[in-house]
């Protein structure tokens, strides 16, 4: 049972090998915060991202994307795309943050990989006004079609709690 | 034959919720299919950065009115993960307990919905009868039938109330002998089986790669189940199957559904009988530091709930992201629907479990 649960029974990495054979790869761009059982904590280069991506996909059976948000950082004049990748095989989560320049926010879309990003992403441009490139159909989702605003910046002005 | 647009929603009783289903069709085939979302987007996620932390819990109760227990538990266990906060082990074992009775509430809900769906009223009549006594547990054990308010950051609210042990038993042995009679009205129904079989087809390789998760990727033969393989709470001390069926289609998403309600039942014997003693909360933090970061994710009954939480060194959060697990797999209904008729179109979505109070947050 305890080697079932460890992921070990399937043959599977554990994240501290996954993590390892990330720095190799990625000597520069890719920096492994930490890595402890079932989870990876990392920030990429918004350049590395889409071949990251590539690799984990491809060689470390990540399939799956669980989760894809963006965070507005007003006073550090920033923005982030955080991603939650989950491997079945390997029952790792890797979270991965990639910083964006605020007036400038594009990064590479990874729709074309994992569709399970695509409603994802339009969410994220949606809210924040991040554009992905690559996107197959980057349109609104949650707010109506010509919303001006990108409602979940800081800088949007809610108007006051009553 | 010229193809068309027909709207199937925003008002249509397919929907269960208000959400639009577009799709192209030519005669009765399904050529195209585009859902429309966001009809009940309330702004969740900026709402909860301007409240406090245990502010926050009912509102996440809100996020999904059938299944309110596991989403104020994932926000209190991103909290935790943020703040390093260790509940109780008694805490644990009350949380395993209730998340599992929710999630039999949760799916008799969408047993009775898939009834009405199929025009089977008796389907929908006997899971919401037996539905509502896990809710009278709750309500035993926290007050409300629905929206519970009942988790905390470093633990539960309360302790169990007597004859908790008790009453739990004479329920669980009433409603194993009645998951039968659900099986005997759908399995042994031509009708039921007709219009489920083979209809809605979604492969291993697209359940994946679509982000499809909980009963519905099982329903696809893929064996993964994060209570298993993502250990929390007591869930690593206890001994249970992950139901997977190899059928693909919106019968196997039925099949998973019916067969994890069993396990639910054996998850709550085999928790009530380990509970330990002790405390059942502890007192967390008021205040995170500023950037620091937390995630957390959990078997919610529709599949894969993650939060995502940022502190902002107050008392409030500085960003709180929620994954919403039919957010995703409706953005893969196209692929289910293609290539079937528009009568497939309710028992498709109904096998799916909607829920449109987390999709559009």
């Amino acid at each position: 049972m305890e080697e079932q649960r460890s992921g070990l029974a399937r043959g599977g990495l554990t994240a501290e090998e996954i993590a390892k054979r990330i720095t190799e790869r990625f000597p520069t761009g890719v920096s492994i915060t930490s890595a402890k059982p079932y989870r990876i904590y990392s920030k990429v280069d918004s350049d590395s991202l889409l071949k990251l991506c590539h690799f984990i996909k491809d060689e470390l059976d990540f399939e799956h994307v669980s989760c894809l948000g963006g965070v507005d950082w007003l006073a550090e004049n920033k923005m982030q795309t955080v991603y939650h990748i989950t491997s079945y095989a390997n029952r790792v989560t890797m979270e991965m943050v990639v910083d964006l320049p605020r007036d400038k926010p594009e990064v590479d879309s990874i729709t074309p990989l994992w569709g399970g990003a695509n409603w994802h992403e339009r969410e994220t441009y949606d809210m924040f006004g991040i554009i992905f490139k690559g996107h197959p159909r980057l349109e609104r989702i949650l707010n109506p079609e010509g919303t001006e605003v990108f409602p979940f910046r800081k800088d949007y002005v809610t108007g006051r709690r009553v | 034959m010229t193809e068309m647009w027909l709207n199937m929603g925003p008002q249509h009783p397919m929907t269960h919720g208000l959400w639009n289903l577009r799709v192209k069709i030519d005669g009765e085939t399904i050529t195209e299919a585009e859902p429309v979302i966001g009809y009940l987007h309330r702004g969740w996620e900026k709402l909860a950065e301007h409240r406090m932390y245990p502010q926050i819990i009912p509102m996440a109760d809100r996020l999904c009115y059938g299944a309110s227990m596991s989403w104020s538990h994932l926000y209190c266990m991103a909290a935790e993960e943020m703040m390093g906060v260790e509940i109780p082990e008694r805490a644990k074992y009350i949380r395993t307990i209730v998340l599992e009775a929710q999630r039999i509430g949760s799916h008799l809900m969408w047993l009775a919905a898939l009834g009405t769906d199929l025009g089977s009223y008796t389907i929908f009549l006997y899971p919401m009868r037996e539905r509502e006594l896990f809710l009278d547990l709750m309500q035993n054990l926290c007050g409300a039938r629905m929206t519970y308010n009942y988790p905390r950051i470093g633990g539960v609210r309360n302790d169990v109330p007597p004859n908790f042990e008790r009453d739990f038993t004479k329920v669980l042995d009433h409603f194993e002998k009645r998951i039968p009679d659900y099986e005997a009205l759908c399995d042994e129904s031509t009708i039921f089986r007709m219009r489920t079989e083979d209809v809605g087809k979604l492969t291993a390789e697209q359940a994946k790669n679509l982000g499809v998760t909980g009963p519905n990727l099982r329903g696809s033969g893929v064996d993964y189940d994060i209570r298993r393989d993502d250990p929390y709470e007591a869930y690593a001390d206890i001994d249970f199957n992950v139901c997977v069926q190899q059928g693909c289609d919106a019968y196997a998403r039925y099949r998973v559904r019916m067969d994890e309600m069993y396990e639910s039942v054996d998850i709550i014997r085999q928790a009530i009988k380990k509970m330990p003693d002790g405390p059942v909360r502890v007192r967390p933090p008021r205040t995170a530091p500023k950037g620091k970061t937390g995630f957390a994710h959990v078997e919610d009954p529709r599949g894969e709930g993650l939060m995502y939480i940022i502190g902002n060194g107050d008392d409030r959060p500085y960003r709180l992201k929620v994954r919403s697990p039919i957010f995703v797999t409706v953005s893969a209904a196209p692929y289910m629907l293609k290539g079937y008729k528009v009568a497939d179109v309710p028992s498709i979505m109904g096998s799916v479990d909607m829920c449109l109070g987390e999709t559009d947050r």
